[in-house]
């Protein structure tokens, strides 16, 4: 293959992941890593640092929209931001001692048991009626935002916060053992435990992975596992894509969104399923 | 739910604060700066074919993508401090580097930014929660790093 080929497949694939990526609030990695394993003699030290590049320019690249636009509920993300830490520090702790390859399949069959959840239970963008939980409210995690596709404003109540909580630990648990973006666990936590709107859970976890990431990224980048001629075309065709992703966010009715989120929710299940039973986890 | 109301205004859109407008131009600024700089070492590579560092010629795709660790022959630079001489002195993959490392450096500077607007807002229990955020996340940068 040509290097300008290279570059522009994985471009190319980078816009895609990056639209997909800010609607769903997920890093681009669940779209991007397959891609470059594919590739042959493509190092998997290479395809995480890649990973690990499109995860921040995914959450970068669609803040400045959601910020203005308020979407993101920022005491949401970092209060939860303080769940997902101290679980993937203590994953990083007990990295060693858990077989990662049960782990992931345990994992992808948790992700097919949510997507069966989200089938059956919740529709649309999963706010009707919800009353707030008394310590929701005394953190003041209620909010109100835009939405565009409705032509209102969205004001909401959530709840569940221990259970969000805790599954927002696990999220973190996960993405230090085994090294993978926990974007689908945190929109689950936050859509099925906290039951936030749609697009909340999905802007707010948007905005968490780009933390998370961040934390790691420096190390990655010293040890050589961010190469330029691969990072560079995935951090531009991420940034690229997330102008249209924050656009469809906006304009598309949570109904829809959720359906997208249903069939990559069930790709993300497959892929750690088969990953654990392949053997390459971690 | 007072803040709320007080925040929001009647006519849908919600009054956004100026610290939010801020918070909102500045990482345009950044994202925009870093993909910028990308471009800018992208051309670079396309029209000098070199990338600056080791001489893999750029037309050889198995040997620029073969795993080269930090260490080793330096087929790109790895320490921060290098990346910017090497971006000063106009090699291609440092100033990508520099646009990388700029790139990794939005999510803590939002992070930062949010302290700020808690304090503003006179919400000390968010500011608290926020900088405990920071420092993890700048420490696990640090010992990334150091």
């Amino acid at each position: 293959m040509e290097p300008i080929t290279f570059f522009a497949i994985l471009f190319g694939t980078s816009v895609v992941a990056g639209a997909l990526g800010a609607l769903l609030g997920l890093g681009g990695g669940i779209i991007i890593v397959p891609v470059l394993t594919l590739m042959a003699g493509l190092n998997i030290h290479y395809a995480i640092g890649a990973s690990i590049v499109s995860v921040i320019a995914t959450s970068s690249g669609a803040a400045a929209t959601y910020v203005r636009d308020r979407i993101t509920n920022l005491r949401l993300a970092m209060f939860l931001e303080i769940a997902t830490t101290t679980g993937a520090v203590a994953g990083a702790l007990v990295a060693g001692l858990v077989p990662g390859r049960i782990l992931s399949v345990v994992f992808g069959i948790v992700l097919l048991h949510a997507a069966w959840t989200m089938v059956r239970a919740r529709q649309g963008d999963g706010q009707t009626g919800v009353v707030g939980s008394p310590l929701a409210t005394r953190l003041r995690l209620h909010g109100a935002y835009y939405d565009p596709s409705l032509g209102r404003r969205v004001d909401y109540q959530v709840t569940g916060v221990p259970q969000g909580f805790g599954m927002m630990w696990l999220a973190g648990l996960i993405s230090g053992l085994l090294g993978i973006g926990s974007g689908v666990f945190k929109v689950i936590a936050m859509d099925i435990m906290m039951r936030a709107p749609l697009k909340v859970s999905t802007t707010t976890s948007n905005f968490m992975i780009g933390v998370t990431a961040a934390a790691s990224a420096g190390i990655y980048f010293v040890r050589g596992d961010i190469h330029p001629f691969i990072a560079a075309p995935v951090a531009l065709g991420i940034l690229l894509g997330t102008v249209a992703g924050t656009q469809l966010l906006l304009h598309l009715r949570g109904a829809v969104i959720r359906k997208v989120f249903l069939g990559v929710l069930i790709l993300a299940a497959v892929q750690m399923i088969w990953r654990g039973l392949e053997g390459s986890a971690r | 739910m007072k803040t709320l109301s007080k925040s929001l205004a009647s006519d849908g859109v919600g009054r956004i604060s100026r610290m939010e407008l801020l918070i909102s131009y500045v990482l345009r600024a950044g994202v925009l700066l870093s993909a910028g700089i990308i471009v800018v070492g992208v051309l670079r590579l396309a029209l000098t074919h070199n990338t600056g560092y080791a001489p893999v010629l750029p037309h050889q795709l198995p040997d620029i993508l073969a795993f080269h660790r930090a260490s080793g022959p330096g087929f790109f630079p790895t320490d921060p401090t290098a990346v910017v001489h090497g971006a000063l002195a106009g090699k291609p993959y440092a100033i990508i580097g520099v646009g990388m490392l700029l790139l990794i450096a939005t999510p803590v500077v939002r992070v930062a930014l949010s302290v700020v607007f808690f304090l503003v807002e006179r919400d000390w229990l968010y500011m608290g929660i926020t900088v405990v955020v920071l420092a993890v996340l700048l420490l696990s940068l640090v010992t990334g790093v150091g």
